[in-house]
């Protein structure tokens, strides 16, 4: 698979490029769509939890799904980054199919990165270590160099006397800025954050949203899962709404979220407005 | 049942009472055994009392039975028990002191050997690559096997078998090695399903976590869930090694290497006095009870380094 972008390694430019990528994927890629799914089904034993998911997100957009639990956001997620098979469908990411048989998924995965809604750090490293183990071991970039780079992330985010503490040590919010960190060091084309604030007491979700704001400013493409529905509201370029396994209603959010067409849009956004969470 | 009901209707009683708003019933106060200030003190006092009891119970028994004197000289003569630590060669006795020596060799060479086995094994019997498929098999039936056959077999057949095929190079080894090598095969197969275990309780999250960095599924086995894996498994694995100790006296049953057991069985069968067994048993405890110590700290520094804060990576 050599012969295609997302395969051909841009390891070299790991010190040169910016401290958060940006976000455009593959190098010399120029096209108009950095994910594309196509009728993508998945299916969990009889369980169907995806069924045809058409979606296109270009570089530099934000993309949010909403909707209620079970209606397929994390499925969808992991589906991108080939943690889960497709059953049906395809999925290009700049214009690849990374679902075709022969390609490499874990030259694939080096572009994507995900976050996690249990932060899923390795409690049994460092956060420095965290954060350099995927530079080092995947990328084959020089351990002091990985470490300058790690250093420098965590600077920017304010975490920088973490380094040395293991994951048990820090509050759920430094967790999963940790676990954000991670991802970004491994300059990824994207990143997929799925319900990445679920886990978090109240007060230390706008910690973690900070960081994801300061990633959409600065270019980074992202697909979101989330409940954060002010915070959707606030970033997204597009939200989706989702339920059971098809996506309903998208559109930009000012009229997704104060105008909905469909009726299942209606509901699921009443009940949030009942709950108090918009 | 009229005493069902009865008891019944008391709760309910009480039930209501409580719903009303009113103070529970008085079965908080206590029931005149003290304060609980004093708490401390008197759990003090009663275990102090009932290990002395205990103890002046099983020192009574000991003394007083009436077969104890010809226990006491026949388990624990001071005198036998010196000569069978030392050994005396004049006299043809060999010392379980420089038999545990032996002992002590064995159990090192064969604890490397099986945590390198057992290690690969468990690790084969992970690998979902096709190719590895013959050797995924082999792991099984291995472990199946040599968990299933007793310990005392495999080393007969292999101290008796080998040199009984006489290949070169490995008919002609020592029992020492022919017991090493028996140690190794029944005690990898256990050692394996153990890691297997420690292997198994890393959740998939974090199998998830490494994929999703592009760490092949080897890279992820070996940087983020086998050290999980073997932290996990220390405390089990050092139980294993505890009775792998002991059983290197199995391998006594050779007959040519004479270890610590091996030691005892000649002296009490030339003098009639067990005491040397009683050596080679405080011998081998004051071997396994550091051991299971050092698994205690080997936790506790587990846990601290996990806690302690910003430190050295250590």
């Amino acid at each position: 698979m050599n012969e295609t972008g997302v395969t051909s390694d841009q390891g070299g430019t790991h010190a040169g490029g910016s401290l958060l990528g940006d976000g455009a994927g593959a190098p010399g890629f120029t096209g108009q769509e950095a994910v594309r799914l196509e009728k993508v089904h998945k299916s969990f034993g009889a369980l169907e939890v995806l069924r045809g998911i058409d979606l296109a997100i270009a570089p530099h957009e934000v993309v949010c799904l909403i909707g209620a639990s079970g209606s397929g956001k994390s499925t969808l997620l992991r589906c991108v980054n080939l943690l889960e098979p497709v059953n049906r469908g395809r999925i290009l990411l700049w214009d690849q199919d990374v679902t075709a048989a022969g390609v490499d998924e874990n030259a694939v995965r080096r572009h994507i990165g995900i976050v996690f809604q249990s932060f899923n750090l390795f409690p049994h490293m460092t956060v420095l270590r965290n954060i350099t183990l995927g530079p080092t071991r995947v990328l084959g970039v020089a351990r002091e160099e990985a470490e300058e780079a790690g250093r420098a992330l965590l600077a920017r985010f304010g975490l920088s006397d973490k380094k040395d503490d293991y994951p048990d040590r820090l509050s759920g919010g430094q967790q999963q800025r940790v676990a954000i960190i991670r991802a970004l060091a491994m300059k990824p084309g994207i990143m997929l954050l799925d319900e990445v604030t679920s886990a978090l007491d109240p007060e230390l979700v706008s910690e973690v949203l900070g960081v994801i704001r300061e990633l959409a400013a600065a270019g980074m493409t992202m697909l979101i899962a989330t409940h954060e529905m002010g915070f959707a509201r606030d970033i997204a370029d597009r939200v989706c709404f989702l339920d059971e396994g098809v996506i309903v209603e998208q559109g930009p959010p000012a009229q997704v979220f104060t105008a909905p067409a469909n009726s299942r849009t209606q509901q699921f956004l009443r009940r949030i407005v009942d709950a108090g969470r918009l | 049942m009229p005493a069902r009901e009865s008891h019944g209707g008391a709760y309910l009683d009480e039930h209501r009472l409580l719903a009303a708003g009113a103070p529970p019933p008085s079965s908080f106060a206590g029931n005149g055994r003290g304060s609980h200030l004093l708490g401390g003190q008197r759990a003090a006092a009663i275990s102090t009392v009932s290990t002395v009891v205990f103890l002046g119970g099983v020192i009574t028994l000991f003394v007083f039975a009436p077969g104890a004197a010809a226990v006491r000289h026949t388990f624990f003569n001071p005198q036998q028990m010196k000569e069978a630590f030392l050994g005396d060669p004049s006299q043809g006795l060999y010392s379980v002191g420089k038999g545990l020596i032996l002992n002590i060799e064995m159990f090192l060479i064969a604890e490397v050997l099986i945590l390198s086995c057992a290690l690969v094994i468990a690790v084969l019997r992970q690998l979902r690559n096709p190719v590895l498929f013959p050797f995924r098999m082999l792991a099984v039936v291995y472990t199946d096997v040599f968990r299933g056959v007793p310990l005392i077999i495999v080393i007969y057949g292999i101290g008796f078998g080998a040199p009984a095929l006489y290949i070169r190079g490995i008919s002609t080894q020592s029992d020492f090695v022919y017991g090493i090598a028996a140690l190794v095969l029944s005690y990898s197969a256990y050692v394996a399903e153990v890691y297997r275990a420690g292997i198994n309780s890393v959740h998939q999250s974090q199998v998830a976590a490494a994929r999703s960095l592009g760490l092949s599924q080897w890279k992820s086995l070996r940087f983020v869930v086998l050290p999980q894996a073997v932290r996990t498994v220390i405390p089990p694995l050092l139980n294993d090694f505890i009775s792998l100790q002991k059983d290197t006296a199995l391998v006594s049953t050779l007959g040519a290497v004479i270890e610590a057991n091996r030691a005892a069985q000649i002296d009490s069968s030339t003098l009639f006095v067990y005491s040397s067994y009683t050596v080679a048993a405080l011998l081998f405890l004051c071997l396994t009870i550091p051991l299971a110590r050092f698994t205690d700290r080997l936790i506790a520094r587990d846990v601290t380094r996990r806690l302690a804060g910003s430190g050295a990576i250590r």
